[in-house]
Parts: structure tokens; C-alpha cells; sequence
């Protein structure tokens, strides 16, 4: 049983905890966002998916990202969980739990917390495709650096 | 001597995911062009710093002892 707002684990998320980590007797609302592993992407079929993440880095942004929330919406609370290692189709990758007095500041609260996540966490994704594996390289666009790196046309169609 | 975090491509092209090596009182972009120089099969053209844990530009001044990570795009959520 822990008791931290921000976690990443190598293990199935529990859903209700997270949950749970943000209920409060000033709360009218919670909204969970459940991220999940996808198996079509356009014309390529996802088999598995590995996550790395660099830990404690990713804890401090997630604490900042909750500094965020706190500063535009003062009576929002947040916990988040992120799954790192071998997740198959369907798996939860990531859950992010806001509660709030009124349900609108806990929708908007919740999807700034994971268009942050994509910013500036350090976690990363490689596919498993049936012809291949790739690193996802671009923070917004998921475009993969097939080399590892940008070209310049990706960097142009990127940032 | 510091520590060098590598993480997804940069990991697997390298093969460690660690480095500790006698560089200090550098800035993180000569860091950059010394990783380029030693390891010609990457680029860290577009990929952002760390240092301690904290997002770095290329001018931060890297101190012995301090732990300098190399965070490509990410991909998380």
C-alpha cells in the first residue's frame, strides 16, 4: 500500500487506487483518464509495447505538473501512475485521476495533465510492429525516427 | 568524473545505459560534441539534457559528480 500521489510501476495499474489517492470529502467530481495500448496505428499493427521511463525525473514532473494544476485550478488534486516494461494490446499505460468541487475543472485539470505528460516526462515508447521495432520519437506528433533521430523533413513536419 | 544517462535509441545504439566518465567543468553542449565524437552513430542534434534531474540548456556547466541525462523525444502517456 502506498500512499504517493506519483508512481511509476513495472506491474498492472490498479485503477481504483489511483482513484482512491485523489477522494476528498470537498470533491464533486473525479475524472480518471485510462491510457491504453493500441493496436492499429494508420496502416501498422502494434503486437506489444515496451515504456522506459527515467524515474526519478519523471516523479519530479509529475510533481510538477500538479504544481501546474494547482496554480490554474486551485482546488484540484491529481495523482498519476505510469506502467514502464512489456505491456501487450489493451494494457493501461498511464492513469490520471482528478478530483475538483465541479466536474469541469476535473475534465480540463485531467487533459492538461496528459498533454503535459507528453511534453515534458521523460518516458518513452518502442513499438513492436510485425516487420520491426521502433523507438516513438516525437513528443506531439508520435512521428518515429526511423534512425533514431530526426531528419530534416521530420523536424520540419515536427515542432 | 560524472555520470551520462542514455535512454531508448540511445541506449540500444551505445549499449549501456550509464556512462561514467573524467568530464567536468564542461558545459553540456561540449558534452554533446564529445558523445558525438565518441559515438559517430549519434546525434544529439534534437534531443534535450538533463542535469540532476532538472531540464539543462546547452550552456549549463556541468560539475564533477553530477549526473547529465540524454532525454530523446519522449513518448510517454
Amino acid at each position: 500500500m502506498t500512499t504517493s500521489l506519483f508512481e511509476i510501476i513495472d506491474k498492472p495499474i490498479d485503477v481504483e487506487e489511483v482513484r482512491q489517492k485523489v477522494t476528498s470529502r470537498n470533491a464533486g467530481a473525479i475524472t480518471v483518464f485510462i491510457g491504453t495500448v493500441r493496436e492499429m496505428t494508420k496502416e501498422k499493427k502494434t503486437l506489444h509495447l515496451e515504456y522506459q521511463a527515467y524515474p526519478p525525473m519523471a516523479i519530479k514532473m509529475f510533481e510538477q505538473i500538479s504544481k501546474e494544476i494547482q496554480e490554474r485550478w486551485p482546488e484540484a488534486k491529481v495523482a498519476i501512475t505510469h506502467r514502464v516494461g512489456h505491456l501487450e494490446i489493451s494494457d493501461i499505460a498511464v492513469v490520471i485521476a482528478v478530483s475538483s468541487p465541479h466536474r469541469k475543472m476535473a475534465y480540463a485539470a485531467n487533459e492538461f495533465a496528459i498533454d503535459r505528460i507528453k511534453q515534458i516526462v521523460p518516458i518513452w515508447k518502442k513499438e513492436y510492429w510485425e516487420d520491426g521495432t521502433e523507438w516513438i520519437g516525437d513528443q506531439l506528433e508520435n512521428v518515429p525516427y526511423p534512425k533514431g533521430n530526426p531528419t530534416i523533413s521530420e523536424e520540419d513536419f515536427g515542432d | 568524473m560524472i555520470n551520462i544517462l542514455l535512454f531508448a535509441h540511445l541506449q540500444e545504439i551505445i549499449g549501456e545505459p550509464k556512462l561514467t566518465v573524467e568530464l567536468s567543468d564542461r558545459t553540456v553542449g561540449q558534452i554533446k560534441a564529445w558523445m558525438e565524437s565518441q559515438y559517430p552513430q549519434i546525434s544529439l542534434q534534437h534531443v534535450m539534457t538533463a542535469v540532476n534531474e532538472e531540464f539543462a540548456t546547452d550552456s549549463t556547466v556541468i560539475k564533477t559528480g553530477d549526473t547529465i541525462a540524454f532525454i530523446p523525444p519522449i513518448s510517454g502517456g
